[in-house]
């Protein structure tokens, strides 16, 4: 085998391989999936010398461990987290040299939920359609880490960013959601409709990459009765019988059958995916551009 | 025709009919292949096709509201056929409910020609419109917590084939071990939106 590969020795609550996700395939039922924090998953890359579509480890919460077979240039960004190599710090938000046989450790995220690891190479899994994401919803592309499993890595492309860290957003500690109307807001009442965009929710715990759900007033519909299915986009705001809207994230369906009051603003989405439990969310109503 | 914004870069299409969908799909795949429509996603679905992915949705909605959208095109010459074993554990219930014996369940659903009209639910899910509306049964009361792969289903107006094992509310008519998906093969679903399907019948089903 290659030395080119990484050891999991600490997969953590959930730890995945995230690109760019694999678009195109929504006809056939296939979600976006990729990164849920993508501008941090293209920094990381930057920082290591790979390119945009490269793959990242995308951990969540309670970070992840790695030993590296050879010597490689790691970047992790994202949820801030401590970072150690063999236990000693190292830098957050800049490359780091972990040599061969190291243990590279990102802790537990002290604010957010998803940190990045990228490594020079990138994650080389053999990709499914196109893309190296784990897609959850569908099962598609590798299983989430194990602890002991081995990942190889590419070819390392140019060399690591010359910084001594990278600015990045800070987790939320209130998430404030740009929204544009329908296309089902007619399915709604007057007042739903108000107070969806006047009142504010909560990160549920039960978020995932499937979609950010929240808790705080339900939503009352104006009509009963089923909506035929129809297709779904990325930052969808989906409202169940319980009237909880639910924003879809990357490993949403491609289809669904619940209406959509609103759409979410596509640059707000990455605050989403680091809006911890609890955090409180604000839709706000914007003008279509 | 009506023609919905979905946030900024989308729209949802909406007609009449399963039909209008089916055909209003085709035609935008057309479109898109000679290269005058530049979208990332095309997804039919019941009554709507979904544009997604759009530069400039305002100015394709204003074309789509001008356009006329020609009937279907001739359907493909091809059939994929589904060789089923009709022994599901609903297929009493589904002959109860269509006032038939199991058998004619079978033969009835393995004599009508299906198409795909839409996909969703999981990679290769299709659900299959076709049979006539007096064949359309409820979901089940309580969903199963699991469904194995190959199961060969009915909901509503739909008949679908299950690709993996998963949670489902369909009433099982039958299995088959035709591979609903498989990603290393091109394509990898076997049903993609307008796909014509048949079933074959493999064996005796139970006697009624």
């Amino acid at each position: 085998m290659t030395d080119r590969a990484l050891a999991v020795v600490r997969a953590g609550a959930l730890t995945t391989v995230q690109d760019l996700g694999r678009p195109g395939h929504a006809h056939l039922g296939v979600p976006r999936s990729g990164a849920l924090d993508a501008p941090a998953a293209a920094l990381v890359n930057r920082l290591v010398g790979n390119r945009p579509g490269a793959a990242v480890l995308e951990t969540t919460l309670t970070g992840c461990a790695v030993r590296p077979r050879s010597d490689v240039t790691v970047a992790v960004g994202g949820a801030p987290c401590a970072v150690t190599v063999d236990g000693r710090p190292a830098a957050w938000g800049a490359p780091v040299r972990v040599p061969a046989g190291a243990l590279l450790e990102a802790g537990p995220a002290r604010a957010g939920v998803r940190s990045y690891l990228g490594v020079c190479g990138g994650i080389a899994v053999e990709p499914v359609l196109g893309s190296r994401s784990t897609d959850l919803l569908s099962g598609l592309g590798p299983v989430p880490l194990t602890d002991g499993a081995v990942l190889p890595l590419g070819t390392p492309g140019g060399p690591p960013a010359r910084v001594d860290a990278a600015p990045q957003p800070a987790p939320p500690a209130e998430l404030v959601l740009r929204v544009t109307p329908g296309p089902r807001d007619d399915w709604f009442t007057g007042r739903a409709l108000r107070e969806f965009t006047s009142r504010t929710y909560r990160v549920s715990a039960a978020s995932n990459r499937i979609g950010l759900r929240t808790e705080g007033p339900a939503l009352e519909r104006a009509r009963s009765g089923e909506l035929p299915s129809e297709g779904m986009v990325l930052g969808a705001v989906q409202v169940p019988p319980d009237g909880r809207p639910v924003v879809f994230l990357a490993d949403h369906p491609t289809t669904g059958g619940y209406p959509v009051i609103a759409v979410v603003r596509s640059a707000d989405l990455p605050a989403a995916a680091q809006a911890v439990p609890g955090t409180p969310v604000r839709f706000v109503a914007v003008r279509r551009r | 025709m009506r023609v919905l914004p979905v946030g900024d870069t989308a729209l949802l299409v909406e007609v009449a009919s399963g039909e209008e969908a089916q055909a209003l799909h085709a035609e935008l795949v057309r479109r898109r292949a000679e290269g005058s429509l530049t979208v990332r996603e095309i997804v039919p679905a019941a009554r709507t096709v979904l544009l997604d992915g759009l530069a400039n949705p305002g100015g394709v909605a204003a074309g789509l509201r001008a356009a006329e959208v020609p009937p279907a095109p001739p359907q493909p010459e091809t059939v994929v056929r589904i060789p089923v074993r009709y022994d599901g554990p609903d297929l009493a219930d589904v002959a109860a409910h269509w006032g038939v014996s199991p058998h004619d369940v079978a033969r009835i659903h393995a004599g009508t020609e299906f198409r795909v009209a839409f996909c969703g639910f999981a990679p290769g899910f299709g659900y299959l419109t076709g049979l006539p509306p007096r064949y359309h049964v409820p979901r089940r009361a309580t969903p199963r917590t699991a469904v194995p792969a190959g199961a060969v289903a009915l909901a509503g107006p739909y008949t679908g084939v299950y690709p993996r094992s998963s949670p489902g509310g369909w009433q099982l008519i039958g299995r088959t071990d035709a591979v609903l998906w498989d990603h290393t093969r091109v394509p990898a679903a076997l049903l993609a939106p307008g796909t014509r399907v048949r079933f074959v019948p493999r064996a005796e089903v139970p006697a009624p």
